[in-house]
């Protein structure tokens, strides 16, 4: 098939960018969007052109490498489904694709279509953990967990890092994303004696780099993963807890 | 021809572990910030080790080409992790899960690291369960289990089909915390493109920082590299886009051996290739191999709908030849056998290249929605990929290149040939022989970077107590970046006709073809023609546009492809040395007359370690002998 792109290229991130116009020609339906970019690349660099950078690793929907918007939409028109696993027989002969980076004021662009996501690392460091060292943990089977909770937990665990639902969010804010890696722990009895420290600290660092929510749910309709909503809630019922209860009296910090 | 000291401690092989932890010497607990240590690579092995020498007090740096350690490639093991628990009272203990693995391995890994792999897999699960990894849970609470080819019993941990996953967002976790508390310093997107030694000994890496192409020097007592598999010499596999070679390329170049190189895994369960613009192959976990039936049709070139052909008509060819085992056999054993139907004229689908794998029969047994439970995530990825459904047609799949057994030589210290270095995980050759057991790989990273490098690192520091690390300002840090400089610049300025890809993917087609599957002789001495020229034509006719002063993808490809082709020509000369069949590495000269493959262990029964001779040169093999004190030799049967 043969498609238009519109391309977002920037080559650094405090140049202009711009959108440039490529065609794509003689595309394998069966081909995934990034193998159809790696086609185009491949053009590019013969008629020497710098080829278009784009973020991308495992491209099996797991690393939460790549991601883009395409027409508009994070990961574009496939529900739960990331960009590496998009293929191109979503698309018509002829259609016109619009592709352009994350825009959020916490993801710089690095060059064209890869951003910086390194505030995603920092809120993790915030809290996103449980303390054990090396060597000192129980047998596993003396803590059992009810298999809904760890089912709920590894529900939200799902969350592949990739930055989807800040860029469809109108205010670029991180509740989905933050709220995932806050339940993946919170809802394990594991997780406990960390529990209201971490939201806090977790939620705390996250109002540093990104916008606030708006309740407007648009990153649960582009999350890859398909991560519910219902864990913004349960992290907004944990922070309030952390910010009511006495800390050492619930014996925490 | 020299002798390897494998430094195995003398005694049993129960109480190894035990004498040895005990016999080497500690770092005071007030002394190890004194050191400093850097580690390469935050996979499951590279962040466990990280995140855990760092708790102990030691200075550590961490450096990746990733932008998040999260995103390194064990992320994408799906189906699960061995530990011997015996949880399900199947008859499991450390001695089967060692016994097994030795035998998985075709009795071609060290007895005493396969041994302690086992022992300390248990405190792996232990460790994962307490830092929050969501494992899959019975109603009762408790873990959950399933089997994977090679084992007769229950012992494989999973995380749905995210094992990988939720065990690296476990060790990243752990790393974090310590970013936090300012023991681990964390470099990302930065790229190790030299190892550096002074007086034979570890001294430092040579970094690009891939987003503004400065070149630096970091310096420290000693360093690990745990930067995972050479899969992507084939250009496709399962491997994610970026997993390359370079960080123990280039340290075998500074004197690192490099061992069994030709012992690769070429995983029976992918998706077949559907054309030539194809960019990697996907896995589709073996744990479905737990359920699902391996078919073809009897009758060559039968093109009707797999719905359309009757039992009757269907050959479970894993079922028949291996009646114990059926499509539970190891991963060398069911991809030859994947082959063999295909290149007889049995495949199926569009191309003719893949055989079945059917749920039908699971599902009338199990119900739609306990298959939909386990596998979920798979089958929905299959038919994103493939556009079929698999709740009601059968799955395509076929063999591909998947793991790398061979890598690093590395003593039962996890140390290499160049003291101070070491290697952990994927990138060291020790646990799996010539074929890795599914569900080992995650078993044998997390071990080596949690419970095995943390203590055996102490051994070799002690010597170096108010010894300050090499300046990174001393003639042989200067010189490393000096040569990593050049070597950038030559790849600029070459301004030939052809991407670095399209030489990566010629490269692939020669290494499948002659050293995939089944090696020949005439097919190696074939490539070990053809690869040097074709490497010619890349030095000479590869493009690469751009600067080195900005994020530049192409350039970070192309020095990860030159270093393919060295690898690649090594993996010949190696595969050509090894005149037996042994796991992986199945030369056709070498089988049964039922076409199983034969071992020569009079031969063989060692490990070929090479040891770098300057570019041009072949490499010598050093030979460490393998003693088998506890499991007998014998010739694997599955049937
Ligand atoms: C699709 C798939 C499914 C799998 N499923 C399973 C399974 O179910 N069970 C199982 O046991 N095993 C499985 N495996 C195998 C297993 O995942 C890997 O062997 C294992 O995760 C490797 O871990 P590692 O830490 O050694 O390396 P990796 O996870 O590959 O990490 C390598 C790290 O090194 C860094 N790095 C590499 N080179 C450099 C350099 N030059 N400079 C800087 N940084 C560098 C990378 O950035 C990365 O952080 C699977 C593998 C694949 C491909």
């Amino acid at each position: 098939m043969d498609v238009i792109l519109s391309v977002w290229r920037q080559v650094g991130p405090d140049a202009e960018g711009e959108f440039v116009r490529y065609e794509a020609n003689d595309i394998p339906d069966h081909a995934s969007f990034l193998e159809m970019l790696d086609i185009v690349n491949e053009n590019l660099n013969t008629n020497n052109e710098e080829p278009i950078a784009f973020d991308h690793d495992c491209r099996e929907g797991i690393c939460g490498m790549c991601g883009m918007m395409i027409n508009g939409q994070a990961h574009g028109p496939q529900l739960g489904t990331a960009t590496c696993q998009l293929h191109m027989r979503k698309f018509k002969d002829g259609d016109t694709i619009r592709i352009e980076p994350w825009r959020a004021e916490g993801f710089p662009v690095v060059r064209d279509l890869t951003v910086d996501r390194s505030a995603f690392d920092r809120i993790i460091e915030a809290g996103g953990y449980i303390t054990v060292s090396t060597g000192s943990a129980p047998d596993a089977n003396l803590i059992p967990v009810p298999k809904l909770a760890a089912e709920a937990a590894m529900d939200a665990a799902a969350c592949i890092g990739c930055g989807a639902c800040v860029a469809a969010c109108p205010n670029s804010a991180a509740q989905l994303f933050t709220s995932a890696k806050v339940s993946h722990l919170n809802l394990l009895p594991q997780g406990q004696a960390e529990r209201f420290s971490r939201v806090a600290d977790m939620v705390d660092e996250m109002e540093k780099w990104f916008g606030a929510c708006s309740n407007h749910g648009e990153c649960e309709t582009a999350c890859p993963k398909s991560i519910s909503i219902d864990f913004i809630a349960l992290m907004n019922r944990d922070y309030i807890r952390s910010k009511f209860q006495q800390g050492r009296l619930a014996g925490q910090r | 021809m020299t002798t390897l000291d494998s430094k195995v401690p003398a005694g049993s092989i129960e109480d190894k572990w035990n004498n040895h932890k005990f016999s080497i010497r500690l770092v005071n607990p007030a002394n190890k910030r004194k050191y400093s240590i850097i580690v390469i690579g935050s996979g499951l092995a590279g962040a466990s080790a990280a995140a855990t020498l760092g708790e102990l007090g030691y200075n550590v740096k961490v450096i990746t080409y990733h932008d998040s350690p999260r995103r390194a490639h064990s992320i994408a093991a799906q189906g699960g992790i061995n530990a011997a628990k015996n949880y399900h009272n199947d008859g499991d203990s450390v001695y089967r899960l060692f016994y097994d693995t030795v035998k998985g391995g075709d009795y071609r890994s060290r007895e005493a690291n396969v041994y302690r792999l086992a022992e300390v897999s248990n405190h792996i699960i232990d460790q994962a369960t307490a830092q929050g990894v969501p494992f899959a849970r019975e109603y009762g609470g408790l873990l959950d289990n399933r089997s994977f080819g090679g084992a007769q019993v229950s012992r494989t941990f999973y995380a749905r089909g995210q094992t990988g996953q939720q065990l690296l967002l476990g060790a990243y976790q752990a790393l974090a915390k310590e970013i936090a508390k300012g023991s681990v310093e964390m470099i990302n997107r930065s790229e190790l493109l030299e190892v550096v030694t002074h007086e034979g000994q570890a001294a430092g890496v040579v970094v690009r920082d891939l987003i503004t192409g400065e070149v630096t020097a970091h310096s420290a007592h000693a360093v690990v590299l745990a930067t995972g598999g050479y899969s992507n010499v084939f250009f496709l596999s399962t491997n994610a886009m970026a997993c390359n070679t370079t960080a123990i390329w280039r340290a075998h170049r500074k004197g690192a051996h490099f061992a069994n190189p030709c012992y690769t895994q070429i995983h029976p369960t992918c998706i077949p290739q559907s054309d030539e613009s194809q960019s990697k192959l996907t896995l589709m976990s073996e744990s479905l191999r737990n359920d699902g039936r391996i078919w073809v049709p009897k009758t060559v070139g039968d093109n009707r709908p797999a719905g359309d052909i009757l039992e009757s008509e269907r050959d479970y060819y894993l079922e028949r030849i291996y009646p114990a085992f059926g499509n539970l056999v190891p991963r060398d054993v069911a991809s030859r056998n994947a082959k063999t139907q295909v290149d007889s004229g049995h495949g199926v689908g569009p191309l003719n290249n893949g055989v079945y794998l059917d749920f039908k029969h699971a599902i009338a047994r199990l119900g739609e929605d306990t298959i939909r439970e386990r596998y979920g995530n798979l089958f929905e990825m299959y038919e994103r990929i493939t556009d079929d459904n698999p709740y009601e047609t059968p799955m395509r799949i076929y063999p591909a290149p998947h793991y790398t057994m061979g890598g690093a030589w590395v003593d039962y210290n996890l140390m290499t040939s160049i003291p101070g270095l070491y290697a952990i995980g994927e990138a060291n050759f020790s646990d799996h022989g010539a074929n890795r057991l599914g569900a080992s790989a995650l078993m044998q990273g997390l071990a080596d970077g949690y419970f095995v490098l943390p203590y055996t690192i102490g051994d070799y520091l002690a010597d170096f107590l108010n010894v300050d690390p090499v300046p990174t300002d001393h003639d042989v840090f200067r010189q490393a970046i000096t040569q990593v400089q050049d070597r950038t610049a030559k790849f600029l300025a070459t301004k030939g006709t052809r991407s670095a890809d399209w030489f990566h993917r010629e490269l692939g087609k020669i290494m499948l073809a002659e050293c995939g599957m089944e090696r020949s002789r005439e097919g190696l001495e074939k490539a070990i023609r053809e690869i040097p020229h074709l490497r010619e034509e890349f030095e000479t006719d590869v493009k690469v546009l751009g600067t080195n002063e900005s994020f530049n993808q192409s350039l970070e490809r192309v020095g990860r492809v030159a270093d393919f082709f060295e690898l690649a020509e090594l993996m010949c000369r190696d595969a050509l040395d090894r005149e037996e069949s042994c796991g992986g590495h199945f030369r056709v000269e070498h089988q049964t007359e039922e076409g199983e493959a034969r071992r020569n262990d009079e031969d063989f029964t060692h490990v070929s370690a090479w040891a770098w001779n300057g570019p041009n040169q072949p490499q010598t093999k050093h030979k460490e002998q393998l003693v088998f004190e506890n499991v007998k030799l014998a010739t694997r049967s599955y049937k």
